[in-house]
């Protein structure tokens, strides 16, 4: 990643927890106000962090994915419901109950990346519409099922939510974990630490494995690819699998690491964002691991405001109000994509069907 | 001599069916689809222990069984023909505007505020013959604004116009969260909502029959579907739109201002979008409420899609996705299955009309038609 934009990155960051530290620093250590930041950055980044590396795969296979909103929606309910009916239903232990959920979210994530497989690459649908279609059909499906399954009278909960077995427990990193002040920085639930993990490991696949320069070579010219023996479709179909699985991982963040609890459309444009901080990271892990901590970053302020929000000054007062914090993610989208902090290359055969 | 006659027959008739496969072909998948949905749509019904036929029963009664059915299928259709011809407009110019649903809530809140605060403003009350097109005009240029920026900011910075548009959805849904339970709240003491006060009299534009709730904007949404054909087919403009969309580098030699028509799709397609905002508001609801807009931007999507971006086809599919939801209430009175099974349908509607090649497989239509380009990805 070239130096302007890891300097923009930086200091968009350091923006966002000055503004906080200005706010609530009378009232709480500096330092304390830092590290909760950053730890709620960590924190919130991961459905982008994980969303951006499906991006990554996607596209670097030369499949454009902007399904991964509806992705990270599917496996969201889906983890959820599979967690709650585990522990509910069929009397499983709360632990083990989430680690299934996130087993099905997953799972889930990995359907819908076969189907925009199906859709773009056998069909050779094309691929923005393919990607919309599964953001619509999520929506339609979590939304029904979601009204069925818990608010029906005959429903098999009875017609109420039942009591969810919670979320995730923080795992704390040895050793780092134990330093003083920053220590909190290393207490991470398990689903942020992992997409960390796949950060570093897409990273090495990506670019240092025959499967990596394979995915890497159908997304640049398929043609040369098909030439030299690989076969297109194959590597195309595997890398949106992959891709799938790794978003419904981040959907899994969002009702059994975030949240116990489910709502309507609470993916609520995660999915884009993570899209745009895929562009921004230059289709490459670490990029898109940066980008999608710009966002978090963004999103710890919304937190911290709230927190805060009776020490904010007169003359801020617009911040405040929660619905103006809130636009913040979004502009940093628009901002960056302008392209005024450079421009990024797309893979060159990103969302062209291969036609033999 | 008779033999000749006898021999051409076949043949005349065959060519008159290959000039017709095309328009058949573009007839017959969407329908196709709507099937397909349908069947698909009754397993799930019967998957969560519904029965199917009673419910696709309700669903017809209440979209066409009576005189007041059919006047609501109507106003359902109403904003999604609108929000329709904005998606279709911008496919033509080879842009995915998945912006409508802010678009359309901003031309809402506008033609709001226009409808029940310009009056105190001004002092005076408007009659029906001033108030009514400000109103109107009023949403119009709200929606005109939302689409145009993230067309000025393609056109102009190159930033993909489908990751801006859906980022201005956002940016809108949170201003009129912001206005609606702030600055522009109905006042009354009763009201815990997040809505506007009623607009002024003035500004409301009537329904056509007594007793019944379709009203002109309907017939304005015809009107508009029409001068939208006649824009695209007869028109510079038109044609510079579709040009643009078809083949830029063509269009560029050819002399058309490719970065202007791109703002300019992209601001008539926020028109369309506001308007359906701006319809709701002044025909129907008289004030705008938060969340009523929620969805239509993703149906409009749908809809231009299973209206091959025709104005005419989005017409017909606006009133089927009309029905559905206006009929559906019915359905779930007397079946106990959810409204949202609509959705589903809906959503499977979808992903037959996009991946027509399903469709085709399953019935085994040879015929292709030209595949038309209708987005592109990050490069341009």
């Amino acid at each position: 990643m070239e130096w302007r934009r890891l300097g923009f990155i930086a200091l968009i960051i350091l923006i966002l927890i000055g503004v906080v530290v200005m706010i609530g620093g009378g009232e709480i250590a500096p330092s304390v106000i830092v590290v909760s930041m950053i730890a709620t950055t960590i924190a919130v980044a991961t459905p982008l962090t994980l969303g951006a590396l499906c991006g990554v795969y996607c596209e670097r296979a030369g499949v454009v994915n902007i399904g991964i909103e509806g992705m990270m929606l599917a496996s969201a309910f889906f983890g959820w419901f599979a967690a709650i009916y585990l522990n509910t239903i069929l009397g499983m232990a709360p632990m083990p109950s989430l680690i299934m959920g996130v087993v099905a979210a997953i799972l889930t994530g990995g359907l819908a990346g076969l189907l925009h497989a199906v859709l773009s690459v056998t069909y050779k649908v094309d691929q923005i519409i393919g990607g919309t279609v599964i953001n619509i059909l999520a929506i339609g499906v979590t939304g029904f099922l979601n009204r069925q399954l818990f608010f029906e009278k005959g429903s098999i909960f009875g017609g109420q939510v039942p009591h969810a077995p919670g979320v995730l427990p923080r795992i704390r990193i040895p050793l780092l974990a134990d330093i003083p002040t920053v220590g909190r920085i290393f207490e991470q639930q398990p689903i942020a630490v992992s997409a960390i993990v796949l950060v570093l490991v897409t990273h090495f696949i990506l670019f240092y494995t025959r499967w990596g320069l394979r995915t890497r070579s159908v997304g640049e010219h398929p043609r040369a690819a098909d030439t030299v023996g690989i076969n297109v479709a194959r590597m195309r179909y595997a890398n949106v699998i992959i891709g799938g699985l790794i978003a419904g991982l981040g959907g899994a963040y969002f009702t059994l690491e975030s949240v116990p609890s489910f709502e309507p459309l609470m993916t609520n444009g995660r999915g884009f964002i993570a899209l745009a901080a895929m562009i921004f990271g230059n289709w490459a892990p670490f990029g898109a691991w940066a980008s999608a901590l710009v966002f978090g970053a963004a999103q710890a302020l919304q937190i911290n405001l709230q927190f805060f929000r009776e020490q904010i000054p007169s003359q801020w007062a617009f911040l405040q109000q929660a619905y103006i914090v809130g636009l913040v993610p979004y502009l940093l989208t628009m901002l960056i994509l302008t392209g005024i902090i450079g421009k990024t290359t797309p893979p060159a055969a990103d969302g062209v069907p291969y036609e033999k | 001599m008779s033999t000749s006659v006898e021999k051409t027959a076949p043949e005349t008739t065959f060519k008159v069916l290959e000039k017709l496969r095309p328009a058949t072909n573009a007839v017959l998948v969407p329908l196709l689809a709507v099937f397909t949905a349908l069947v698909i749509g009754a397993l799930v019904i019967t998957a969560v222990g519904g029965d199917p036929i009673a419910a696709y029963k309700g669903l017809f009664e209440g979209a066409f069984g009576s005189a007041k059915a059919l006047s609501e299928t109507t106003v359902w259709a109403t904003p999604y023909i609108f929000a329709g011809l904005a998606v279709a407009l911008a496919f033509k110019g080879g842009l995915f505007n998945i912006g409508a649903e802010g678009q359309l809530a901003l031309g809402a809140v506008a033609a709001a505020w226009v409808g029940y605060a310009l009056p105190d403003v001004l002092g005076v009350t408007l009659p029906a013959v001033v108030h009514i097109p400000l109103a109107v005009g009023a949403g119009m240029l709200a929606g005109a604004i939302w689409g145009a920026i993230p067309g000025w900011l393609k056109a102009r910075m190159g930033g993909h116009e489908v990751i801006n548009t859906i980022m201005m959805n956002y940016i809108a849904l949170n201003m009129t969260s912001f206005l609606l339970n702030g600055p522009m709240k109905d006042p009354s003491p009763l009201n815990v909502v997040a809505r506007t006060p009623n607009i002024a009299e003035g500004a409301r534009i009537p329904p056509i029959f007594p007793g019944f709730r379709l009203h002109w904007g309907f017939i304005l949404a015809l009107v508009v579907a029409g001068v939208v054909w006649w824009v695209l087919q007869k028109t510079t403009l038109g044609f510079e739109i579709r040009t643009a969309g078809a083949n830029p580098n063509a269009g560029r030699y050819a002399g058309v201002n490719v970065p202007r028509t791109i703002v300019v799709t992209m601001m008539l397609s926020g028109i369309l979008a506001g308007l359906a905002g701006t319809i709701e508001v002044t025909a129907l609801n008289y004030r705008h409420e938060l969340g009523f807009s929620v969805g239509y931007g993703f149906d409009a999507i749908a809809i231009a899609l299973l209206g091959k971006t025709h104005p005419l086809g989005v017409v017909l599919a606006s009133l089927l996705w009309g029905a559905m939801r206006n009929g559906a209430t019915r359905m779930q009175f007397l079946t106990q299955i959810p409204v949202d099974v609509i959705s589903v349908i809906q959503a499977l509607i979808l992903l037959f009309v996009a991946a027509d090649a399903i469709i085709r497989w399953i019935y085994h239509i040879r015929a292709r038609e030209e595949r038309v380009v209708l987005t592109r990805g990050w490069g341009g």
